[in-house]
């Protein structure tokens, strides 16, 4: 059976509040996901719309969606894995192409979070966990993350300074990227000195809500190559889970779904961590790209830190990661934030990320995870 | 009874493991363990799926925990703004893992990873209940 790519990726840039409603939002990344190439709306035989539900009051919103795309009567659905939901949905997609059921599938993310106050998005992700057993304690998705970071402390002598490194270098490429939400770059000092969040995590050590959408177009290798110059293909894909609660995770030093989405998807791609040259991944807060590294094998467990040191994940580095500011510079509309890191990599490895070009990237990765690890994603991509 | 007065804000009240609030009435956490396996549960659960069995029964979580981690989360969600700041932790008994609030009479500074723990019911305002984490 053939190969799948992606010919197309878009999306709207990131902000606080976009003004606009969740149709325009998705209208406006399919716009840039479609542009050049050369096949019509016509030629999409399904889409998957992916967000995470209760920010805006639109039920079911494929309809919609698929409706204002000009997709109908052509099937479309939703698929929800909350922060990982739009590499849920690429998931999908090339399940369908490879099993011949379509040719050309729009993988959509949207979210408008400023639909809600911030505290009510602080409680809708609060109810992303147990409702029954954790939910009523006040849990938090910074405070699920916090635990990890605790007891990464605690095990490696991981320290808050190593953490704001990773926001030094993410706000150093987000000035850069116009898509970002957060556009300053950040001084050690600052972040450092921003006020406690949830302990050991600052202001600064989390990434913010906000409003956006991406748009991935996925194909078939024979529409692939006449739909675009330099297809992308789809190399590798892991998914897999973490319990929903906090009392049953085994570890709390590294991500098991992501450890293990990782593992199949460099069996699938048949390549090694080594082999990556760039890599977006889910920096949700500083510490979760520090667990990312150790998770993707781009470091041992408890060294991930000391790549952050001497700048091995900036872009000269051995492996440079989230050179687009990642979700702390960015912000992270929930739904649409995996195809933002799709985008991105495509863009690496087409050569147009002028803004921050890793010279020569052929292969890339994505790891894109749902709530505080209950969902992990790992996509790899070639040229 | 159910789930309804439990913690600080309650999201759904049914379900089959509603005893665990009459246990917590009378001063007892608990677990449960299937009665074919010997597989033991927190969050506590009356179907196992190992066994695809429903025959479970109750057991109290006793002894001394250890802290597995905690955070002090200033920032409240709706329904928490007044309660902020909390400590919620991780605590490991024996078979078992509870995420739950660290006791306010715990010094910040007395805080460690690894501290012994024992786990206890608490009331709460408004004839609320749950459970707490306090130094052994």
């Amino acid at each position: 059976m053939g190969e799948v790519a992606i010919v197309g990726v878009g999306q709207t840039a990131f902000s606080r509040q976009c003004g606009v409603s969740i149709r325009e939002l998705c209208f406006e990344a399919f716009g840039e996901a479609m542009g050049g190439l050369g096949i019509t709306t016509k030629d999409i035989d399904a889409s998957i719309v992916c967000s995470a539900p209760e920010y805006d009051k639109q039920r079911s919103p494929a309809g919609l969606i698929s409706e204002y795309l000009g997709l109908t009567p052509r099937p479309t659905f939703y698929v929800e894995t909350v922060c990982s939901s739009s590499t849920t949905g690429l998931r999908v997609a090339w399940s369908l192409i490879k099993a011949g059921l379509h040719k050309v599938v729009a993988v959509v993310g949207f979210q408008k979070m400023s639909e809600l106050s911030s505290r009510d998005a602080a409680e809708r992700m609060g109810r992303g966990g147990d409702i029954i057993w954790e939910s009523p304690f006040g849990l938090t998705m910074p405070a699920g993350y916090a635990l990890y970071a605790q007891a990464h402390m605690a095990k490696y002598g991981t320290t808050e300074e190593h953490m704001a490194k990773v926001r030094v270098k993410n706000s150093h490429y987000g000035a850069a990227n116009p898509k970002a939400n957060y556009r300053k770059e950040l001084s050690l000092e600052e972040i450092l000195n921003s006020e406690v969040i949830t302990s050991p995590l600052k202001k600064f050590d989390c990434c913010a809500n906000a409003d956006g959408a991406s748009c991935i177009i996925v194909a078939a290798a024979d529409v692939a190559k006449r739909a675009c110059k330099i297809p992308i293909w789809i190399a590798g894909l892991g998914a897999a889970t973490d319990t929903m609660s906090m009392a049953g995770r085994e570890l709390l030093t590294g991500l098991r779904c992501a450890q293990e989405a990782a593992k199949q998807a460099y069996k699938m791609a048949g390549i090694k961590p080594q082999d990556i040259d760039v890599a977006e991944v889910h920096d949700c807060f500083t510490i979760s790209e520090i667990l990312a590294y150790e998770d993707l094998g781009f470091a041992k467990p408890g060294e991930g830190a000391a790549l952050l040191e001497d700048k091995q994940t900036y872009v000269d580095g051995k492996i440079p990661v989230n050179v687009d500011g990642g979700l702390l510079s960015k912000g992270h509309p929930i739904g649409a934030t995996g195809g933002s890191q799709i985008r991105t990599i495509v863009r690496q490895l087409r050569g147009e990320a002028t803004e921050a070009q890793v010279r020569g990237a052929e292969i890339g990765l994505a790891h894109n995870i749902g709530g505080i690890g209950q969902y992990g994603n790992v996509t790899i991509l070639r040229r | 009874m159910g789930f309804e007065n439990f913690g600080t804000v309650s999201f759904t009240a049914e379900a089959k493991t509603a005893d665990f609030i009459n246990y917590l009435e009378a001063g007892k956490v608990m677990a449960t363990r299937c009665k074919k396996c010997g597989g033991s549960y927190f969050p506590p659960r009356m179907d196992c799926p190992s066994c695809l069995s429903s025959e479970v029964e109750w057991f109290e979580v006793k002894g001394k925990g250890k802290l597995t981690s905690y955070t002090k989360v200033n920032y409240g969600p709706t329904g928490f703004e007044t309660d902020a700041p909390y400590t919620l932790a991780l605590g490991e008994f024996s078979g078992v893992q509870i995420l739950a609030r660290l006791s306010r009479d715990i010094g910040e500074k007395d805080i460690k990873v690894g501290m012994s723990l024992m786990v206890s019911p608490l009331k709460l305002p408004g004839s609320r209940i749950a459970y707490e984490f306090k130094k052994d």
